[in-house]
């Protein structure tokens, strides 16, 4: 206090010359510039700026643009639109950098300006899924309650038991939602129901749960609707754009392997008459290494895209259909340096095996493959794919000689 | 989703008619359509739309439902 007022000589003289001398913050300027309204404590504070919510040690999230008191203490108002930066962001998470460590802090905040009727929207602590949320609420006034998910999203984290029963009983007593709203209602979104059980939340703390839609995107709608869903707001969608937007982070996933794999095939390129030739090895394994491409481009990229217009049901075939014609293809218009026939067909079951295999990858990436058809397809095709893969070894040595 | 359907007879979910009281909550939670509700109680209309995601396992008042996956 002392501090403070040293910095301002003329409310110090202000305050002593008055005749009536009381303890008041009403006519308190803490800055010059700042307007006097003459109201209450609260909205005194209200006026100003956000640095003066500043703690050392701390950072300002970029997301929030002022602070909201209440009952149950001070919660950040969040904006409805997305900074550059958090664009940047999406884009770098979804080529899966920093994707493991992309989160907010869970706990409550606030949009426009919600009050004691609001309604409370619960979602997961993965930045992404905030980000999602929060750009659907223009123009609304509601309250988000961002579970802890250890930075992973909503139906994710529900199967893996982070968006739970007991996390969402645990935020709501923590952040003292009862003193926050005058009712007992929190809508979780629809795929939230796999880790949240409505009946055991309403037991436990007596919020009752309403399941929302599944995309953000019909909040508002949901809400203007008296929360009440459309029957196209129940139903998962993959759609082109959906599979597309999953891509990068396959290819990152199968980077790792096509470098062990690119290594392991040019040493084996090098194998022949004279045991190992060096300049055999770059010559064939070049070819090889493009194909090794081919294989990961069309299991990661290819066949997720095209996905409803490839044959057959199993992920693994559909890889295989998509990979034969794109490796047929390229063989067709690459210049073979060595190997002949049998170095070529080598290469086409190669390409084939790796495109099926990272096409089986993306059942784990998908709203509609079950556990159940994933490892009866994974029983089937993994002996398929390491017999191509064997076959193609032999045949790819058997050429150099 | 009509175009994008995975394996048929694979899924391990079961519902019991004679456990079922017909909150419909099962309904209200499943992604895909799986269920209807019918006279009272919930009946699976489309076996092989299940991804065995447990929604309805988990919000089932009676436990009706199961689903039994091998692995995760």
């Amino acid at each position: 206090m002392t501090a403070l007022m040293s910095q301002m000589p003329e409310q110090l003289e202000e305050l002593s010359s008055s005749t009536d001398f009381t303890l008041s913050t009403k006519s308190v300027k803490i800055l010059s510039s700042m307007p006097d309204n003459g109201g209450s404590y609260y909205s005194n504070l209200k006026l100003q700026p956000l640095e003066t919510h500043e703690k050392a040690g701390y950072q300002l999230c970029s997301h929030v643009e002022d602070f909201i008191f209440t009952k149950a203490g001070t919660v950040p108002k969040i904006k409805t639109q997305l900074s550059r930066d958090d664009i940047f962001s999406t884009i770098m998470v979804r080529c899966g950098i920093g994707r493991n460590n992309y989160r907010v802090a869970p706990g409550l905040y606030g949009v426009g300006e919600p009050g004691r009727t609001s309604e409370v929207l619960v979602t997961a602590n993965f930045k992404l899924s905030f980000d999602h949320l929060r750009q659907e609420l223009k123009g609304i006034n509601v309250w988000i309650l961002v579970l802890d998910t250890r930075g992973v999203n909503v139906w994710c984290a529900a199967g893996k038991g982070t968006f739970s029963t007991s996390e969402l009983v645990h935020r709501i007593e923590s952040t003292g939602l009862n003193l926050v709203v005058d009712h007992k209602r929190v809508i979780v979104p629809q795929l939230g129901a796999t880790g949240v059980s409505a009946r055991l939340v309403q037991e436990r703390c007596g919020f009752r749960v309403v399941f929302g839609p599944i995309r953000s995107r019909d909040m508002v709608e949901f809400l203007q609707n008296r929360r009440r869903v459309t029957p196209g707001m129940r139903q998962i969608t993959f759609t082109l754009a959906e599979r597309f937007v999953l891509t990068p982070v396959e290819i990152r996933i199968a980077a790792k392997s096509v470098f062990i794999m690119a290594l392991a095939l040019v040493f084996i390129s090098g194998i022949g008459p004279q045991i190992f030739s060096l300049e055999q090895a770059w010559n064939k394994g070049r070819t090889g290494i493009v194909m090794i491409l081919t294989g990961v481009l069309s299991g990661t990229v290819v066949t997720p895209v095209l996905l409803p217009w490839l044959p057959f049901r199993q992920f693994a075939a559909k890889g295989i259909v998509s990979g034969s014609v794109l490796a047929a293809t390229l063989l067709f218009f690459l210049p073979l340096t060595q190997g002949g026939i049998k170095g070529s067909m080598a290469l086409f079951l190669f390409s084939v095996a790796i495109s099926s295999y990272f096409a089986m990858g993306f059942t784990g990436a998908t709203p509609f493959t079950s556990p159940s058809g994933v490892e009866k397809e994974m029983k089937r095709f993994i002996p398929i794919q390491a017999i191509l893969m064997l076959i193609s070894m032999v045949l790819w040595i058997y050429s150099s000689f | 989703m009509q175009n994008l359907r995975y394996l048929d007879g694979v899924s391990t979910l079961k519902l019991s008619q004679k456990l079922c009281v017909g909150c419909g909550l099962c309904i209200e939670v499943c992604p895909h359509g799986v269920f209807v509700l019918d006279e009272h109680k919930a009946h699976i209309q489309d076996l092989d739309g299940c991804m065995e995601c447990g929604a309805c396992v988990n919000n089932c008042p009676t436990s009706a439902i199961s689903v039994t996956p091998g692995v995760g």
